[in-house]
This record gives C-alpha cells, structure tokens and sequence, in this order.
C-alpha cells in the first residue's frame, strides 16, 4: 500500500520535473521519502535477480553492454540508463516503467551504482549478482583514499548473494576474492596474457603496489573471460565454453574492449549454458557508445568525438586511445561537485601526446589551470575560454570542416552535449535506452 | 607561453639537484606535479635540473640542492616508514643546515613531532617541524587560498589530520579561504628555516610561480653561489592563480553575509 502511495507521488513529481526540463534524481527521492524500502519491494523478487555494476572507470559503458547482452538472450532487463548511478536516480528510472500496483516487468535489474551508494543500495536489497570493474584515483575529494574505495566495494561483494565477478588484473579487485560468503562462486575478467603489455596504460599509477596475481596465476580458469586483442579495432574474448568474436565495437579504445569482457564474464555467469557466444558478439558489436564516452556527433558531415575524461587513468587512457590521431582539440575543466572539485590529478597526466599538433582551446572553470598544466608539459594552447557555450562556439567556427576532438570533465560534458544536441538534433540525454 | 631555453642553445648557468622523495608511495594528488614544475622553471632559467627519484632502500644521492614531498594513503606513509627512519639524521642535519624542503600532506605529517591516530596510538615523527598530528574522523576537504611571506598561495587540502603546532612554531601562512592545520586556528602549514610543511595540493608550485622561484633561489644559490633568473613569462599561472582567489573569496563573501560564520567557510 506505502509503495503504491509512493510510486504515485512519485510518478507525479516525475511528471512535474519533467515539464520544467528538471533533472532526474528529484522524482525517486520523493518516492524513497514515502517508501524507503521501495527498493527492496520492488526488486527484490524479479525472477531472474539484481546485478550491481561499480567500479570507478567504465560503469556506464559496461551496464550498457551486459543489458544489450542479456536482452539480446531474450532477457527482460531493467536498468538506470542515464548514468544516474545513486539510488534516488535508479528509482527514478524504475518510475518511468512501473505501472502503481504491479511489478517491474523484468527478468532481471541491471543497475550501475557509485561506490559508495552501492552500498547503501545493498543495504536496502541485496544484490544476487556483482561486477566489479576497477579502483581508481577518481574524485578523491569525495572518497578520500583509494584503499577506502577498495574497502567500499570489498563490502559490495560481501552482500552479494549468488555470484561476484572480478577483475583479475586490478589488485584491490582481485583480492576481493577471499571476501565473498560462503556459496558464492567468484568469475573473472582480466586481459589475456598475450596482450598484457597494453596494461600498464590502463592502470597508470594506480596499482602502484601491485599483489594481484595477473591472468597468468589466475585461481580457476574455467569461469574465466579474458581479452585478447588483435588489432585496434579487433579482439576476441576467450573463455572456458567457446570465444566470442572477433569482434569490433562501435566505441573505440582498449577500455571499451575490457568493459566488453567484463560484461561477457556476467553475461556468461548469469546465462548458464544459455551464453550463445554469436549472440553475445552481434550485441556487443551493436552498442552505441554512451553519451560522452567517445561518441561521435556529425558536425556537417565532419565527426566530433565527445571524450569524458574525470580521473589521471581515464585521461591517459582516452588521449592512448584518441590521441594518436592528429585532429584539432578542445579540452573543458570544471571542478563542479559531479566533476570533482581537485584538480590536482591533471598533473597525473602526461599530455606529450598532444605537443606535435597543440591544443585549439581549454575551456570550463578551470580552463586557465588546464592552459597550465599544458604549458608544464610544452604543449602550445591558441585559446583559453572559461565560457564552455563562447569556446564551443568559437571552436565549432575557427575549425569548420576538420574533425575534432573535445575532452572533458562530466559537468562540462552534460553541458556541451546540450549545446550540440540542440543544433544538431541528437537524442536527449536519457533517451538513448538501447 | 613560455621559452623553454638554457640546455642546447647557450650555456648552463649551472646544474641543481633535486632530490623527491618516494614519487611513487607518496604522491596521490598529483605531488609529482611539484617536481616537474621546479626542473622546467630551472630550465627556463637556464640552469641544468637533475631530478633524483628516492625510492624506499635505494642509496641517498651524492648531491641534493633541493627537497620535494608528497602527500599518500595511509598504506604509503607504512611503506616508506623504515627508510625514512634510516635517512632521519641526515635529513635533520640537510634542514639545519638550510636546505630548502618542501613537504606536503603525508611528508608535512611525518616531518613533524608525531601523529596520533584515531585509536590514540603515537607514531614518532622526524621532528623537523614542531606540530602534532591527530587522526580525525571528518576529513578537511576543499580550495585554499593563503597568506605567506611568498605572497597569497592558492591550493586544495584533502586531509584527515589535525595539525598542531608547537610553541614558538611559525605557520607557513595565514588561513583567507579553507581549513588549514585543523579548522580553528587559521594557521596553515609550519616553517622552519627553508623548511616547509603544507597541507597543499594543486600541486601547489605551478599555480604559485613565486614561491616556486622563492625556493629555487635558495637552492640555486646553494648549488652555484648566485641566483640570476630570467623573466619568465608567468601569466597563465597568473590568471590560474587569480581567478581562484576571486572565486574563492567571493563565495566566502556570500556565505559570510548570508549565515554569518555558521557554514564552514568554503
């Protein structure tokens, strides 16, 4: 009766905040406020269960794949597809498809969730399943330390109450593995030996101190799923039934691939002997990139490649992945809370990659530090405009017809696809469901 | 943008050694960034850096004209304990001697008297700087801005002890925006001779050009006899610096008229 009170507000804040363009947390914190167990009421006895994905890197675009994954098994999937990764945002999302008296229709609920409110939404419902992705120096101002991220997700996996799927190649990951209850089996994803040199890009300085045991010690490799990497384009994922691919995806860069693997790792443990590897490669191949995560955004008939870079191995990664191609650049900083407020971290970065062909223009809050930081590492900058909508603008014009290049933080992003979206007729953001 | 000169084109004015202690355990909010910042302006000087990276064990290099360290998780600082122990007399005689350090966050802790942590145990420090340290259940996060005797310094603190210093124990600056040593004194950092100890990070020495090129004066006069520096084009460290100190000091304005001094001040 409470949730059904609280699914109604809610379904009318919802209604309210969407006629005034407002953001999405708004709606399920109202409904939270009524029912605060509306979470485990509604999701607690799906058929199938409740996969949580966190990590610090890659959460949106793994969430994407495994739901394209599973739905491509003829799952019905429930999931926060904004990136709306609190859990006021996941009950927004489920505002939008539950009727008030019935249930979720859905074989399983795929929720992408933040460190820290994956454990406040654990604490409500325990999730069946886990993914954990990876621990990064990201946003420290608002977890402080590395070792208490890892902590965080090490008591994700202990409420976990069927499977925890691990990567095998990030240590405060893979020693989660002594964590989990008893009964509950542990999968891995990690990069196959054979391509293992391209690692050390990824984890930057991150796994500084590293005892993780790396795919070549891994404890079991039958419930394994491990990245083996062709080409730039091309890879395949191996595993104890048979490989999926080769394939390509539409999103570019070795994390893409990792976050295909991961994905592929659930998406095996979840289906059983279901997993049809063809399936699983046709739908990985299909994914459109997240909103910002290297997507390409055609700018009369010339592509702009929208890069979300928010922490130092992010950012090493996507300038690795993206840098190598000379095109005309735009970086944009804020230090808005969603962004982190340090900027210190860009000084984690090497932009050398960047020195040959320069960079147009920084941009955002903190386009001066950024100018800065560039001018430390000997990279020319033409332009600094903290004003995003006047850099855009002047970008956009001074560099018509070549294809560019903009870097930046998530606050900086979601403001700058607004702009683009609004002249060159993209998706809204939180539309893009597929 | 600045000239990168002095090395292939004309003559060294002269070779610094600078000597960063555990980049790799201790130097979480981009600490490294201090280093880099200090050989390139020694280059744009013309002078000839040589950087020197301690790790825990390695030999103590022959020269050093200079001191950098950083801040680092818990699980650093235990790393780098036993070394710094084996390297505590002489770092002690390098700082009364003169030697310019500058230490950050985790390095500024362990340079002091002793940190005691949440469960009331003391860990011994260097006792270079004459401050406590005390493990604190709410950590002091945000933008800083300060007064020193190298001007106004901007910077971000991220720090869940609370420092406080000893008797006769000079600041190394005024707390204008921020926490500081422990959110009441509104003192920040400590100073002792060429001796340094902030809680900044940014890293500090990029966006403050004038106290990077205040230390690099006294290094530079310990390695050649005389310090003759260029005219370096600071002015986009200029405006990083300024347009934080605005911003800062503006939303401090607002929050001050608006509830008094009951929010915390950034």
């Amino acid at each position: 009766m409470r949730s059904t009170l609280a699914i109604a507000a809610g379904k009318l804040a919802r209604g309210a905040s969407r006629l005034r363009g407002g953001g999405s947390a708004l709606p399920g914190l109202v409904t939270e406020r009524i029912d605060p167990e509306i979470l485990a009421h509604t999701l607690s006895d799906l058929p199938g269960g409740i996969i949580v994905v966190s990590g610090t890197n890659g959460k949106t675009t793994t969430t994407k794949m495994l739901v394209a994954l599973l739905r491509a098994h003829g799952q019905r999937v429930f999931t926060n597809p904004t990136g709306s990764n609190f859990t006021r945002g996941v009950i927004s999302a489920m505002l939008a498809e539950i009727p008030l008296r019935a249930r979720l229709d859905a074989d399983w609920a795929v929720l992408e969730l933040d460190e820290a409110h994956a454990l406040h939404f654990a604490r409500v419902v325990a999730p069946t399943h886990a993914l954990l992705l990876n621990v990064a120096r990201d946003q420290l101002d608002r977890f402080a330390e590395i070792d208490q991220t890892a902590q965080l997700l090490s008591r994700l996996a202990e409420q976990t109450t069927h499977t925890v799927v691990l990567n095998v190649d990030d240590s405060f990951i893979s020693r989660i593995r002594t964590q989990v209850a008893d009964g509950v089996s542990v999968r891995w994803f990690g990069v196959d030996p054979s391509s293992a040199q391209l690692l050390p890009a990824l984890q930057e300085a991150d796994v500084r101190v590293s005892d993780g045991a790396g795919a070549e010690g891994l404890p079991d490799s039958a419930d394994t799923s491990l990245l083996a990497v062709h080409d730039e384009r091309s890879f395949t994922i191996t595993g104890s039934t048979a490989d999926v691919g080769p394939l390509t995806l539409q999103q570019r860069g070795l994390a893409a691939m990792i976050n295909a693997t991961a994905a592929t790792a659930m998406g095996r443990a979840v289906l059983g002997p279901e997993f049809d590897p063809q399936v699983a490669a046709t739908a990985l191949s299909t994914v459109t990139p997240p909103f910002g995560r290297g997507e390409v955004i055609d700018v009369d008939g010339h592509p702009l490649e929208l890069v979300l870079v928010k922490n130092p191995a992010g950012f090493t990664v996507a300038l690795g992945t993206y840098g190598s191609e000379p095109v005309d650049t735009m970086i944009a900083i804020n230090d808005n809370y969603a962004d982190g407020r340090d900027v210190s971290w860009l000084y984690d970065v090497s932009f050398e990659s960047l020195r040959e062909q320069g960079v147009a223009l920084t941009s955002g809050v903190r386009a001066w530090d950024m100018a800065l930081r560039l001018e430390y590492d000997d990279v020319p900058v033409e332009h600094v405009e903290p004003d995003l909508d006047l850099a855009l603008e002047r970008f956009l014009r001074a560099h018509r017809g070549r294809p560019v290049r903009i870097f930046s933080t998530y606050t900086a992003m979601m403001h700058l696809r607004r702009q683009l979206a609004s002249r060159f007729d993209l998706a809204r953001f939180g539309e893009d469901r597929t | 943008m600045t000239e990168q000169t002095g090395g292939s084109q004309s003559a060294s004015k002269g070779t610094v050694h600078l000597v960063h202690l555990y980049p790799r355990e201790m130097s979480i909010y981009g600490d490294l960034g201090n280093t880099r910042a200090l050989a390139s302006r020694l280059r744009w000087h013309g002078y000839t850096p040589v950087v020197h990276d301690h790790h825990p064990g390695a030999d103590w290099p022959d020269e050093a004209h200079l001191l950098l360290g950083g801040g680092g998780q818990d699980s650093g600082q235990l790393r780098v304990q036993e070394d710094l122990d084996r390297h505590a007399d002489r770092l002690r005689e390098l700082a009364a001697d003169g030697l310019p350090m500058l230490m950050i966050c985790g390095m500024y802790q362990l340079f002091g008297q002793a940190f005691i942590t949440v469960e009331g145990r003391r860990l011994p420090g260097l006792r270079i700087l004459d401050v406590t340290t005390t493990g604190n259940a709410t950590r002091m996060i945000g933008p800083v801005v300060l007064d020193t005797d190298a001007g106004q310094v901007v910077g971000y603190e991220n720090h869940s002890g609370a420092t406080v210093l000893g008797q006769g124990q000079a600041p190394f600056g005024s707390v204008v925006a921020g926490q500081g040593n422990n959110g009441t004194d509104g003192t920040e950092g400590a100073r002792t001779g060429n001796v340094i100890g902030s809680y900044l990070h940014g890293p500090i020495l990029p966006a403050n050009p004038v106290l990077a090129d205040h230390l690099l004066e006294i290094a530079v006069t310990r390695a050649t006899g005389q310090w003759q520096p260029e005219q370096l084009d600071d002015s986009t460290a200029q405006q990083a610096h300024q347009r934080q100190v605005m911003r800062l000091l503006a939303a401090d304005r607002r929050s001050t008229s608006r509830v008094g001094r009951l929010l915390p001040r950034r």
